[in-house]
């Protein structure tokens, strides 16, 4: 009830500012949802909102992967922390812009190039939390698996990966709301499509129209991503939690 | 039920055992621990608190590999091991804590075992709504039902009322008849360990070693209230003697 009420306010004050600054700068909502429907229909939209979409879940599912073998065994080897720690505080503080620049001059402007370059700027975000967890995992758990010699896959499933989670849903959400921001940059600098792609175009022409048609629909998606599926996820993952309280 | 078919020796000798202090000292816990025990003998650890029992009980069991002298068990033995907290997983049921550790027990032999524990109420609760006492019982559950050929209790009955607690005993004592298995077991009660051990090993205070060994002959189940009586005179006698405050 006080979200719909925040979003009915948020579109009334949309348009007082469309009406005060003109129509030319801010497009009142009518407008831009005119030509998001006339995107849709033209199939457009969709295809763009499908390449970028496609483009995160494939960065991101590798910069997971990676980030969270990388970082346990990081977090439980303190040889290979202290090795790798260097190379891990140059990843963070590498800005996206060059990360995703020199991938394109080094690899082409690929479609391998930019999904590698999105992953790589996630990656140490994941390698830190989850790192930060795999410190934290109990160690008489542990010993008590060990003691009943449970064999180690089922150690991973059922004494690691239930005290990791916590860590994995907090790195994927932040990690998700990161591959959102930066898959636009990439596909504006190297790719002939995407919603990235199409602001980009836009913004050559200045339509500003069609520039908030593309960040809407796309900020719809990514909403309904988080309502729809990590926060649920999160729910499941820490039910015992709830009961056990 | 698996037969338990190893039947050889378990051989401790503990020459010494030290944790690092504060400011690099080194605190001598243990020292020449040394014992054996037979296949389905009950040794029964009587000693003060803090005398490193359960340090010694962590180096049998293969946890701590940071110590001079040698553990001998027998050769595949499974271990079964109550720790002195429950150490359960807190995201997993009762049920699914046991099977974590025996996968492949049946049904029956899991309803028999929460039976004999007063458990069966409980089997679909998370630990963190189990009461202590509930949660050592669950995990003396885990312990038998890996059939284990060597059982390691560390205070498995502390946190229970004396009527649970003594029926716990019990059953332990016939569970351990049922199917022999080498078993190590902690304790501050003197009751319980007349009750249940077939030696006694009295430990001194730290650097704990093992001061006395009272061998009671006679079985378990045979034992009436004088005999109890009887045997613990002698080890408290065997205690006094030897100027260690047991309990
Ligand atoms: N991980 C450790 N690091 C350093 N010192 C330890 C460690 N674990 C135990 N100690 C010390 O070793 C000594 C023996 O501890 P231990 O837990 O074995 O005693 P205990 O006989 O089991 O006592 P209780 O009857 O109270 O359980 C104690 O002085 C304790 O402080
Ligand atoms: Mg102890």
């Amino acid at each position: 009830m006080l979200r719909l009420l925040s979003v009915g306010l948020f579109v009334l004050a949309w348009q007082a500012a469309s009406w005060r600054v003109g129509g030319q700068l801010l497009p009142a909502p009518a407008t831009v949802l005119g030509a998001v429907v006339a995107e849709a229909r033209s199939g457009a939209l969709f295809l763009h909102l499908g390449a970028t979409l496609a483009r995160v879940a494939l960065s991101f599912a590798l910069a997971m992967t990676l980030g969270t073998a990388i970082g346990y065994v990081m977090g439980r080897r303190r040889t290979v922390d202290r090795l790798a720690d260097p190379w891990l505080l140059i990843l963070l503080n590498l800005p996206a812009l060059v990360v995703i620049v020199l991938a394109y001059v080094w690899a082409g402007l690929t479609e391998a190039a930019a999904i590698g370059a999105i992953a790589i700027n996630k990656l140490p975000n994941a390698v830190v939390t989850v790192r930060e967890g795999a410190r934290a995992l109990d160690p008489t758990l542990d010993e008590m698996a060990s003691v009943f010699a449970v064999p180690a896959w089922r150690r991973l499933r059922h004494v690691v990966v239930p005290q990791l989670a916590p860590y994995l849903a907090a790195s994927a959400r932040s990690g998700l709301s990161l591959v959102w921001k930066i898959v636009l940059v990439a596909e504006l600098l190297g790719r002939p499509n995407g919603v990235g792609f199409e602001i980009g175009a836009a913004f050559q022409l200045f339509d500003i129209t069609r520039i908030l048609a593309y960040a809407l629909s796309f900020s719809v998606v990514v909403l309904s991503i988080e309502l729809l599926l990590v926060q649920p996820l999160e729910r499941y993952a820490s039910r015992w939690r709830q009961r056990a309280a | 039920m698996r037969p338990a078919g190893v039947s050889a020796l378990l051989e401790v000798d503990i020459e010494r055992k030290a944790w690092a202090a504060s400011a690099g000292d080194r605190l001598q816990v243990l020292e020449n621990v040394r014992f054996t025990l037979r296949h389905g003998e009950v040794g029964v650890f009587f000693g003060p608190s803090g005398c490193g029992k359960t340090t010694m009980l962590r180096i049998i069991a293969g946890l701590d590999p940071d110590y001079t002298g040698r553990v001998v068990r027998p050769p595949h033995a499974r271990i079964g091991m109550v720790f002195q907290e429950p150490r359960l997983l807190p995201w997993r049921s009762v049920d699914d804590n046991v099977r974590f550790v025996a996968p492949d027990i049946t049904e029956e032999r899991l309803s028999a075992l929460f039976a004999i524990l007063q458990l069966d109420r409980h089997r679909t609760h998370f630990p963190g709504e189990l009461s202590l006492g509930l949660a050592r019982r669950v995990a003396i559950a885990r312990a038998f039902a890996v059939e284990p050929d060597i059982l390691i209790l560390d205070e498995p009955l502390v946190s229970l009322d004396a009527r649970l607690s003594a029926h716990i005993r019990d059953e332990l004592a016939a569970l351990v008849d049922s199917r022999p298995v080498t078993t190590l077991l902690v304790t501050h009660s003197l009751d319980e360990a007349v009750r249940l051990g077939d030696r006694i090993f009295l430990m001194s205070a730290r650097p704990g070693r093992i001061v006395s060994e009272t061998f009671i002959p006679k079985p378990r189940a045979a034992r009436d209230a004088s005999d109890v009586a009887a045997i613990k005179r002698r080890v408290e006698h065997e205690a006094e003697r030897q100027g260690s405050v047991a309990t």
